[in-house]
């Protein structure tokens, strides 16, 4: 069996004694089933582990208003069963029930999602695997083996949560030594594979915020994996369509995952505007197809992953505009 | 007699040993403690062809809590489970051979001393060509084993049987076809662990799980340099093997070692990806073949040339390169036959037997070549199978004596239960049906090294408590050789299963035998206990007669009683009449062996090898659903009828049947076992989250139908279950595939890129010669867009 570092752990039971501990150097735990397994690849040897798990305030999910607030610390089994989340978010509700397995979902948390580290087939490999290629920008090495000559890590953004939640314009509260602060999830993620998010160090994210929709709205998250559980994504794309009370497009979000560490916004043409889903369909996976180029950072060929980003978000389009519009007041 | 009692042969029985498992009591060889035990780890080489300068094990030697390091040169006699071909050592002598093999040993007073321990070895190496395709292997004058005779080369068998080149070109129809089945690997849950102990007066006892105690036994003695008799081997329960654990490994040689060095008990468990290292899976095999036949369909030729990849070591790479062509001779007739096959080192880990031992990959080729020649006949596909089929009795082309065979009623019954005459044709584009059909041997009718002895012996002993004693050689690895023989013993003596008691797999304490492989525990194994069994139960029987005064015959044990068959009212536990056997003959102990026939196949050389007692017949009939814009394939639900010959325990057989169809579906579509030549040929991805094992959502819906064409040669008439319902699983999803959306997958496994670069294929041909060769279900439903 693959040991993991020896640690210390510490499992506050406040924010503030966690805000203060992660401040100084601790790496958090938020369920731990994306961090115990890269310890078990000596990934990171941290010497002070932080488990976020006796934080009860950040397990709640609310409706506030026009906001629904989720806490960073529920499970991504309750957010899929949630009829708050499931009324108004259907792919959020989509998205974190098809993480890994059951058993997975009842530990993993909604903050460690977003957090989850980028992965690549060169890196979430044993340290033997990894000194047989000598390393890379990720690991113990100077190279991409994925982009020869690159100089930026391209690992891939993982997390099913995430481009759902950019998708529906979700902003995260950050709670650190100098107070808290609210950033737009779509300005959170970088294009550098090291350190993909702009969390400072410090700071724990405690909560999501998901603005209410305003009318009837049409959402759905598409996931390719070899199998029908526990695999990550290797292709994902987050799809939002506002419509009007004809059920014609008035907003269209498409947000795709797994190409680099960064979320990649797929910008739709103006032309959908007005239409129906259905006449939108290929229009919109067309562009998501122009938009992305899988790398060969995670398993199957790259090209039959973009062919699939077109053909799914297409089929899922299909599938909207021949379902009512769940959700919406 | 009455109809079988639920607790005897043909019945439903609780597997022994199943409650401890499934509430996590059995001790597996990890859940191993001794006092003061050390954990060893293996250093491994990030090469995959390197030449070792030197090892400098003093960093970790000075580490608090290491208790010794070992290298190749501790160990240096070279071992192998085939003795023609003992090609490697138990860590690396002067060469690496593939990324993974070991160099070195620590011992350590924890894992993580050991791991650390293993981080300051400092080996020096000096980098060699390596080579990773065994086509490019056999031209190179690289040469990969430092032990092999002939370069890369590690064995050539070429066989012809009539004329095969005049029968081909007399052929109605000649298939011509080329194939390739890319290796996979056994994934058994239980990765290898072994734990070994010196005592004072110097016995070496090796707790490991492994399928095969006594092969084990020899090679530690003769690595270790030791009389047999002072080692014990025993296996613990274990948790799957699959052929991955039958042969020695390196752990096994490292913690007796160790142990002997450091005089405390050591153990070592594999991680994940040792597991994958250690291998001895599949073969990568490219195959082709050209399949003659007549007007009717019936097969003339068959004429193969296989190149087998055998990664660095031998293993049983011998058995394999003859078994590729020797087992395909039945369920089918052949008008003459001729294969050759060669397998070549390269530098990955090694192949050996995983469940099918060297014949699902032809049986791949095999069943879709008939499909292939179905088509161009205009026969439905069973229809050609039926016509093909091997009488009971027949003789092969390659001389293999077949004694029973319930192919016939195996293809009946898939047809039947898969509903394949009314549906056939009538499904939808995009859905499809599939057939085929295999065969496998119980047993081979030659032991690994060559000897008279039995293959298999037990020892049965009966008290007066009412209970009997099995002590047998045979390995329990899962599929329920323990439950077996206590079936066997219940029969023959009237005891219920609860009242027999099962010691296995104890080169102490248990007779010799030689293992769980090649499906041969049921047939070897059962008949030497029914012998033994027999044997108990006459001596019980006569003195009851003499007690009451009547011929033995009418003495009947059953019910834990002997009962008067003429008067049942007359009736005494089985207590009691142990209690006069005793009184009688003493101890009641009966030995049972048992050893193969030996006028069963040809006379050529190689004719013995894939001959066997008797051979299980199987028909499996898939249903797949094929998504012609992302090239998935959903298998829908496989129908698997095995003819078992007899079914000592139902459930068991079932259980067989379905885990062996659901290997095969999963190395249909999913499962890759790989190493990656353009990083150095590191492994593909050894973790079970990078190698796909199926889920429970992603497994078909399977119809296990046990067929029973009792063999004379099988306890009961008792032929294999483990293996034989794997083969032709694999092709009947290929089939169905074709059925489906007209594409032929020739390649494993049918990942969704390959069906939709076929499917693209086809289209474009289609573009140039539009609706030339469509399949009807393709026109259909072309005329329905």
């Amino acid at each position: 069996m693959l040991r993991m570092p020896r640690f210390a752990l510490e499992s506050p039971e406040t924010l503030d004694d966690a805000v203060a501990l992660a401040a100084r150097g601790a790496r958090l735990v938020a369920g731990g089933t994306d961090l115990l397994p890269n310890l078990k690849h000596h990934l990171e040897r941290p010497e002070r582990l932080v488990s976020l798990h006796r934080l009860a305030a950040l397990r709640a999910i609310a409706l506030d208003g026009d906001t629904l607030r989720v806490g960073c610390g529920a499970t991504l089994t309750e957010i899929a069963a949630d009829p708050r989340v499931r009324a108004d978010f259907p792919s959020l509700a989509e998205a974190a029930g098809a993480v890994a397995g059951p058993q997975i979902r009842n530990r993993a948390t909604l903050g460690g999602n977003l957090h989850l580290d980028t992965r690549c087939r060169y890196v979430n490999q044993t340290e033997l695997w990894r000194s047989a290629i000598g390393g890379c920008l990720k690991s113990e090495g100077t190279v991409c083996h994925v982009v020869p000559k690159g100089q930026n890590c391209v690992a891939a953004l993982s997390s099913d949560t995430v481009p759902v939640l950019i998708a529906l314009d979700a902003t995260l509260v950050l709670a650190g030594p100098s107070g808290r602060r609210e950033v737009e999830l779509a300005k959170y993620f970088t294009a550098d594979g090291l350190a993909h998010t702009l969390r400072q160090p410090g700071e724990i994210a405690t909560e999501v915020r998901v603005p209410r929709p305003r009318g009837p709205r049409a959402c759905a998250y598409v996931k390719w994996r070899p199998r029908a559980s526990i695999d990550f994504p290797l292709v994902s794309v987050a799809l939002r369509f506002d419509l009007d009370d004809e059920r014609r497009v008035t907003l269209a979000r498409v947000v795709a995952g797994v190409l680099g560490s960064k979320p990649r916004e797929v910008e739709v043409p103006a032309t959908v505007a007005g239409k129906r889903l259905g006449e939108v369909a290929a229009l919109v996976a067309d562009a998501a197809y122009a938009k992305c180029k899988p790398l060969a950072n995670v398993p199957y060929d790259p090209a039959y992953r973009r062919h699939l980003v077109r053909v799914l978000t297409r089929r899922a389009i299909e599938r909207l505009a021949t379902e009512p519009a769940p959700g919406g007041p | 007699m009455s109809a079988p009692k639920k607790d005897h042969v043909g019945g439903w029985h609780k597997k022994l040993g199943a409650m401890d498992r499934m509430r996590g009591l059995a001790k597996y060889t990890d859940d191993l403690e001794l006092p003061g035990m050390l954990h060893a780890k293996i250093v491994r080489s990030p090469h995959a062809h390197a030449r070792i300068v030197s090892i400098d094990a003093s960093e970790a030697l000075a580490l608090d809590g290491v208790a010794a390091v070992i290298t190749g040169r501790d160990m240096p006699i070279p071992y192998g489970i085939i003795p023609w071909t003992q090609d490697e050592n138990a860590l690396a002598l002067d060469k690496v051979l593939y990324v993974g093999d070991g160099v070195a040993a620590v011992a350590a007073i924890d894992e993580d001393t050991a791991n650390e321990a293993v981080r300051r070895v400092k080996v020096e190496y000096e980098v060699l060509p390596a080579i990773f395709d065994p086509e490019e292997a056999l031209r190179s004058d690289v040469k990969i084993n430092p032990y092999s005779r002939k370069g890369n080369l590690t064995k050539e068998v070429e066989l012809e049987f009539g004329d095969v080149d005049g029968a081909l070109a007399g052929s109605a129809l000649v298939i011509e076809g080329e194939y390739f089945f890319e290796g996979t690997t056994h994934a058994a849950i239980e990765p290898h662990c072994a734990l070994a102990k010196v005592d004072p007066d110097g016995l070496v006892t090796v707790w490991s799980a492994t399928q095969v105690p006594h092969y084990l036994h020899r090679e530690l003695a003769r690595v270790l340099e030791l009389p047999a008799r002072r080692i014990r081997v025993i296996q613990p329960p274990l948790g799957g093997a699959f052929g991955g654990k039958s042969e020695p490994f390196d752990l096994e040689f490292c913690v007796a070692k160790l142990a002997m060095i450091t005089n405390r008990p050591v153990k070592l468990l594999y991680t994940r990806e040792e597991v994958f290292y250690s291998h001895r899976g599949r073969h990568p095999m490219r195959m082709r073949y050209r399949t003659g036949f007549d007007a009717d369909g019936r097969i003339t030729a068959v004429e193969s040339q296989t190149t087998l990849d055998g990664g660095a070591y031998s293993s049983f790479g011998l058995v394999t390169t003859y078994y590729s062509g020797q087992l395909l001779t039945a369920p089918y007739g052949f008008g003459t036959y001729r294969f050759h096959s060669r397998r070549a080192y390269t530098n990955k880990p090694a192949c050996g037997p995983k469940r099918g031992h060297g014949s699902v990959q032809p049986r791949f080729a095999m069943e879709i070549q008939l499909d292939k020649a179905a088509e161009a006949l205009g026969v439905d596909p069973i229809e050609l199978r039926r016509r093909n089929a091997i009488a009971a009795d027949d003789l092969t082309i390659n001389e293999l004596r077949i004694g029973s065979t319930g192919f016939l009623a195996c293809l009946d019954a898939v047809e039947r239960a898969s509903g394949w005459k009314e549906r056939r044709g009538q499904l939808p584009y995009g859905r499809g049906l599939g057939v085929a059909g295999s065969t496998y041997i119980s047993g081979t009718n030659y032991p690994i090294y060559p000897n008279e002895m039995p293959q298999s012996a037990v020892q049965v002993t009966l008290d007066r408590s009412g209970r009997a004693r099995i002590f047998s050689g045979a390995s329990d690895i899962g599929q329920g050789s323990d439950t077996m023989v206590a079936v066997i013993v219940g029969e023959e003596l009237g005891l219920p299963l609860e009242d027999v008691r099962v010691l296995s797999a104890d080169t102490d304490l248990c007779p010799v035998d030689l293992g769980a492989y090649s499906s041969r525990i049921t047939l070897m194994v059962g008949n030497a206990c029914l012998n033994a069994a027999q044997e108990l139960r006459r001596k019980v029987q006569g003195s009851v007669a003499k007690r009451w005064g009547v011929e033995k015959s009418r003495v009947v044990l059953a019910d834990r009683q002997a009962i008067d068959r003429e008067d049942p009212s007359r009736a005494v536990p089985i207590t009691q009449a142990i209690e006069w056997a005793e009184s009688e003959h003493g101890l009641l102990a009966a030995a049972g062996s048992y050893n193969t026939p030996k006028d069963r196949h040809g006379s050529y050389r190689g004719g013995t090898i894939g001959a066997s007692p008797a051979y299980s017949m199987t028909a499996h009939l898939a249903e797949v659903e094929v998504d012609d814009e992302t090239g998935e394939v959903r298998v829908i639900a496989i129908w698997c009828a095995h003819d078992c010959g007899r079914a000592i325990s139902r459930g068991l057989v079932e259980g067989q049947i379905e885990g062996s169809t659901y290997m095969g579906a999963a190395e249909a579509v999913l499962e890759v076992h790989a190493v990656d030549p353009a990083h150095g040929g590191v492994h593909a991805g050894p973790s079970l989250l990078d190698y796909r094992l199926p889920t429970a959502l992603d497994t078909p819906a399977i119809h296990a139908l046990i067929v029973e064409a009792p063999d004379a040669q099988g306890p009961y008439g008792a032929k294999e279950a483990g293996e034989g319902p794997l083969h032709s699983s694999i092709p009947a999803i290929a089939n169905a595939i074709y059925d489906a959306v007209g594409v032929r997958l020739d390649e494993l496994p049918f990942t969704p890129e390959r069906v939709l670069a076929a499917l693209e294929e086809k289209r474009k041909r289609e573009r140039q010669s539009p609706r030339e060769k469509l399949p009807l279900v393709a026109q259909a439903a072309e005329a329905e867009e």
